[in-house]
Formats: structure tokens, C-alpha cells, sequence
């Protein structure tokens, strides 16, 4: 372990407050996102679940690629940064924080929108016939009724985030410290053909997949049990 | 093509309903003005569209062309239209729909307003439906019949100036149905709030509703008291097999001697073996038209007790073998309106025709619900199994 550079460290704690923060932004930007797809009977909504869907099947470096045109300098991206005093989001905390919202949106929206599809619309109509305002239906018994989907939500947010590495490495230029996240660490190992180190980060990363997959499952389990 | 209703205008106590349109591939036409007072039903087959109209007056659905006013207040008209959270309503679901999350007693407080005290009070309530061992429970632990009790509890607390439910027994089994059926028909006795029931068993709607309006494939084809409307000879209740009228009468006494309680209707006094209630109280009672039968003379021997003058006002055949006739009681027919059914043997054999007198023997008479529960001074009225119906054969 010795061998580690104190780096890694850096690089780990910065991994996990990129996947915080991106998962809250995910909850954020994915719930209202979520709740129109289930409940909008616009045509629009399924062109804009597809959207939505691309980076599941589109490969990183494209999806990459794409964010590195609209976050630079000469992308809307700067206008964004100049509200900071910044010139582009490329290579900046900020930019990757977008690139992996975008890439892991889909992981987030999908199983909020099929929980708050699953509940219908009676809850909310016993709730209207209860003199609840929308708002206040929403917040009393839509969320709580579609928990189950946001525990899976957040936590697919989180993980997917973890182990992101193309998005991230086009966008963020693996800076170290500002944008160089643990998967980009194991990729330079192996460049640098340190075995050790790479074998343990590799091996730290697949416990922590199995370990989320589990808790995930687990979580479901028990919710579904005591909804029964 | 829009299809151009007259105006109305909202009365005070009134329910005034006017729904045109179509809700997906479903034609509707329906209209009706009722009492905003006592339970009416709106009866018809399964499909008709009778919770269209149940959601429409609600605000869940909303047809463009609709006008709806509740004792005075538009709900819906060509300019306005409330959403649901802003009528005072309560609605009772088919399938109960107690939100998951939350305990009994947070379902029930869940549509409580803010400003206490409010008018229907949650002790009240919790008795009157008898919920109190369930509060803590969660939803998915109670019998159907229990979830339906707390769907009615909390439309209720929710403080509504009219009561909406759907089918709430539509769901529910034959023994569920029983269990709940006293405590739907204690609600408007105990709760001057006016109530639409939506079902399509003319059991259930005998025993609850005061008022009737009858629907069939999306049209209200007949709208009146409910005895009115099952005497009536041009429509299809008088004329169907589980034909009966169901009166409101008055108890005028008790013979203590014989068990007998005595009720008046207008051109009748009944004598029904029943435990006593006390004078002045009201009592629904069935009268089923195959209870009935006629005869040209007053019998001088027999052992019916109810035995009336009465002029026939219809003849309905039904089927080849039997007729149902409408009688209105009292001599020269000025009293209530009763169904009676009779071989069309015995109606060719003794010559009758329409607008002849003749006396009403009535072999049963069932009462149901009681407004107050009996007395229990007089002794010796064995109980019978289900305490909302009392039968009684003479």
C-alpha cells in the first residue's frame, strides 16, 4: 500500500464529491424530468426520453467529445463560466460535474419516472378530493409513495459516477486534484505498468460495485416486503 | 359539433347537474336537478357511465360543456371551473384507495383543514364508524370492509358539503357488504350532509336513498323520489322481477300485548311484528311486489294483518304467466303507491281492470333501517341475525 501516492488520496476524496454532488444535482434536475415523462401525455415525452437515454448506448468518448464543444470556450459552456468569472468549463470541477450528470441522468430518471408511473394517478385524485393542492400532494404523497425508486435512483447516481472515466477524462484532462478521478488513476498505473497498485484499486472498485449492487437489492427487497 | 346546453343557474338547495360531451370514445348526456339533502342515488348498469359522472362532479374529469352547482355554489360553468382540492366534497373511492404510507389515523387526518374546530369532529367520526382499534394499524392490514370504513371516515373529516360515493360496496364481498352496510346508512341520519350514491344493486339503493336518478348508456332517463320511481308503470323498475317499493313510514304506536308495531303511511296503517320504537320515528320499510296480492272483496276470515282498500292504477305484464299491478292504497286510491304481482290467471279470473278498487292484502313487509336503535323497555322481541333488517310475516 506504501506504494500509493499520496495522490490517490486526493484523487479518492475528489471522486467522492463528484459523485455527491453530481447525485444531488441528478435528484434535483431528474425529479421534475421524471415526473413529466410519467405524467405528460405530450408526444414530446418519449423523444425526450430517448435523449435522455443516448449516453446508455452512445460510447463515452463521443458523448465526451460532444460536452468538449458545448463546455469550451467557444461553446455555450463559457457563457456559463462567465457568470464566474470563468472562460470555459472544459477542464474544470465544473465541467465534469456536467458530463457526469449527463451520463448518468439516465441511470436517475428511469426508475424515479417508473416509480411515479407505478403509483397512477388515484393517490394523487383521493389527494386532490382532500383539498391537497398539487404541491402539497406531491410532496405528501407522491415522493413518499415513489421512495423505493429514488433510493435506486441515488444510488445508481452515485455508483455510476464512481466509476465513471471516458466522459470525465475527455472533459476534465485528468488534472490532478481538479479533475483526476480514481478510474483515470488505474488507467495511469497501467500506462506506468504498476501492477500492484492498479490490482488494488482495480479490486477496491469491483468490491465497491458489488457492495452497492447488494445494498440495492437488499433495500428493494425489504421495501417491497413491508408494502405487501 | 359542440352541442349548446340551455343556461342554467344555481338554487339553493338544489344539486343542479348537466354533463354533455364525450371522456374518451364515451357519449354522454346527462342531466339532472335533485335535492341537495338526503342520499341520491344514481342507479344503472355496470358501464353506464354513472362514475364519469361521479368524477365529473368531483372536478377529476372535466367535460368543457358541463354546469354543476351545489346548493347555490357553481362548481362548473361555461367560465368556470373549479379544480377538484377546491370543492368542498367528499369522495368515497370503489377500492377504498388509503394511501399506503401513512396509518389509519393519518389517512383520516390527512384532509382535515387547519383551522380547528371543525363541524364533523375526529372522536365522532372514529365512533360513528367504529375505527377506533384500527388507528394505528397500517392500511394494508385491514379487512376490505374496514378499508372502506376509513375511506368514508376521511372523506368525511375532510369536512365536505357533499358526500360523493362510488360503489363503495363494489368491491367488497357478500359478508364485507353486510358488515358496512348499516354504518353507510347511518351516515346521513347521524350527518345532515347531502349524499350522492353511485351502485348498480337496487338492493343497496333501497335501503340508503331518498332520491333517484337512472342512467343508462351516458343519459338520466328518469329523476325522482325513489317510491315514485319504483311505482312508476313507464319505467323498467316497476316492471322487473325484484319489483318493491320502499316507504318511509311513521311509528304511531306499539301493541305490547302482541308484539305488533304500528306504522302509518298515507292511505295505510300497517301492523308489523317488530321490536318497539318510539312514536314519531321514522322507518324505511319494503314492501316487495311479490309480498302482494289483491282480492275484489275485504276477506272477513284470514290471517293477514295488513289488509287495505286500494284502486289499481297500471297492469304490467311480466313475462306470459304474471302481471305486476300498481295499487295506490286508501279508498278511492288517494294514499301511497305499492306494487303487487299476480298470476294472469287469478287477474282474468276475478275480471280485473285498470282504475278498478280492490283490497291489498300485504303478506310481508320488511323493515330496514331504524333512525334510532329500539327501546328496549318492552320485553320479550327476540333479536333477529342482521339488526339493520327486521322481517316481519303476519
Amino acid at each position: 500500500m506504501d506504494s500509493f501516492s499520496p495522490e490517490i488520496w486526493q484523487s479518492l476524496g475528489l471522486t467522492i464529491e463528484l459523485a455527491s454532488v453530481t447525485t444531488v444535482i441528478l435528484l434535483i434536475v431528474g425529479t421534475p424530468l421524471a415526473w413529466w415523462l410519467a405524467r405528460s401525455k405530450s408526444l414530446w415525452t418519449e423523444t425526450v426520453a430517448t435523449i435522455i437515454a443516448l449516453p446508455l448506448v452512445l460510447p463515452a468518448p463521443v458523448l465526451g467529445f460532444c460536452l468538449l464543444g458545448l463546455l469550451g470556450p467557444k461553446g455555450p459552456g463559457s457563457l456559463l463560466a462567465s457568470l464566474w468569472g470563468g472562460r470555459t468549463l472544459a477542464f474544470t470541477f465544473a465541467g465534469i460535474v456536467v458530463g457526469s450528470v449527463l451520463s448518468a441522468l439516465p441511470f436517475v430518471v428511469q426508475p424515479i419516472r417508473n416509480a411515479f408511473a407505478a403509483m397512477g394517478d388515484r393517490p394523487l385524485e383521493v389527494a386532490a378530493t382532500l383539498r391537497a393542492s398539487p404541491l402539497y400532494a406531491f410532496f405528501t404523497v407522491a415522493l413518499p409513495l415513489a421512495r423505493p425508486g429514488f433510493l435506486t435512483a441515488a444510488v445508481l447516481g452515485f455508483a455510476h459516477t464512481i466509476g465513471t472515466f471516458g466522459v470525465v477524462l475527455m472533459i476534465g484532462g485528468n488534472i490532478p486534484g481538479r479533475t483526476k478521478v480514481l478510474s483515470a488513476f488505474l488507467f495511469d498505473y497501467v500506462q506506468a505498468s504498476r501492477w500492484r497498485e492498479a490490482s488494488w484499486l482495480a479490486g477496491a472498485m469491483v468490491m465497491f460495485a458489488f457492495a452497492v449492487i447488494l445494498t440495492l437489492t437488499l433495500i428493494d427487497k425489504y421495501s417491497r416486503r413491508r408494502s405487501t | 359539433m359542440r352541442h349548446v346546453r340551455h343556461v342554467r343557474t344555481a338554487t339553493a338547495g338544489r344539486i343542479e347537474i348537466a354533463f354533455s360531451g364525450s371522456i374518451g370514445s364515451f357519449p354522454l348526456d346527462m342531466q339532472f336537478s335533485v335535492p341537495a339533502k338526503g342520499v341520491t342515488a344514481i342507479f344503472g348498469p355496470s358501464g353506464c357511465g354513472k362514475t364519469t359522472v361521479a368524477r365529473c362532479i368531483a372536478g377529476l374529469a372535466r367535460l368543457p360543456s358541463g354546469f354543476c352547482a351545489i346548493d347555490g355554489e357553481v362548481w362548473q360553468d361555461n367560465t368556470t371551473f373549479r379544480p377538484p382540492h377546491l370543492r368542498p366534497i367528499g369522495y368515497v373511492f370503489q377500492d377504498a384507495s388509503l394511501f399506503p404510507h401513512l396509518s389509519v389515523r393519518r389517512n383520516l387526518l390527512y384532509g382535515v383543514p387547519k383551522p380547528k374546530p371543525t363541524p364533523i369532529a375526529f372522536d365522532e367520526v372514529v365512533e360513528l364508524l367504529e375505527i377506533a382499534p384500527l388507528l394505528d394499524r397500517s392500511p394494508s392490514h385491514l379487512s376490505g370492509g374496514e378499508r372502506q370504513r376509513v375511506a368514508m371516515g376521511r372523506a368525511l373529516l375532510s369536512q365536505p358539503r357533499l358526500l360523493v360515493m362510488d360503489e363503495p360496496l363494489g368491491a367488497l364481498d357478500r359478508c364485507a357488504k353486510r358488515e358496512i352496510l348499516p354504518f353507510v346508512e347511518r351516515l346521513p341520519e347521524k350527518l345532515a350532509l347531502p349524499m350522492i350514491y353511485i351502485g348498480h344493486d337496487m338492493a343497496e339503493i333501497e335501503r340508503l336513498t331518498d332520491y333517484l336518478v337512472m342512467m343508462e348508456r351516458g343519459m338520466a332517463t328518469a329523476a325522482g323520489p325513489l317510491h315514485v320511481l319504483q311505482s312508476d308503470p313507464t319505467l323498467p323498475l316497476a316492471a322487473s322481477r325484484e319489483a318493491a317499493v320502499s316507504l318511509d313510514a311513521v311509528v304511531s304506536g306499539y301493541d305490547g300485548r302482541y308484539g305488533l308495531l304500528i306504522l302509518r303511511l298515507k292511505g295505510a296503517r300497517l301492523l308489523v311484528p317488530a321490536p318497539p320504537l318510539a312514536p314519531g320515528v321514522h322507518q324505511r320499510l319494503r314492501i316487495a311486489a311479490s309480498d302482494v296480492s289483491v282480492a275484489r272483496e275485504a276477506p272477513r276470515v284470514g290471517s293477514i294483518l295488513n289488509v287495505f282498500p286500494a284502486r289499481i292504477r297500471a297492469c304490467l305484464p311480466l313475462g306470459a304467466a304474471e302481471i305486476t299491478l300498481v295499487l295506490a292504497l286508501g279508498a278511492g286510491g288517494s294514499g301511497t303507491e305499492i306494487l303487487a304481482r299476480i298470476t294472469r290467471f287469478s287477474f282474468d279470473s276475478l275480471g280485473l281492470k285498470n282504475g278498478m278498487d280492490v283490497f291489498a292484502e300485504l303478506k310481508h313487509v320488511s323493515l330496514l333501517s331504524a333512525s334510532e336503535p329500539p327501546l328496549q323497555t318492552i320485553a320479550s322481541s327476540t333479536p333477529t341475525a342482521d339488526p339493520g333488517e327486521a322481517s316481519a310475516a303476519a
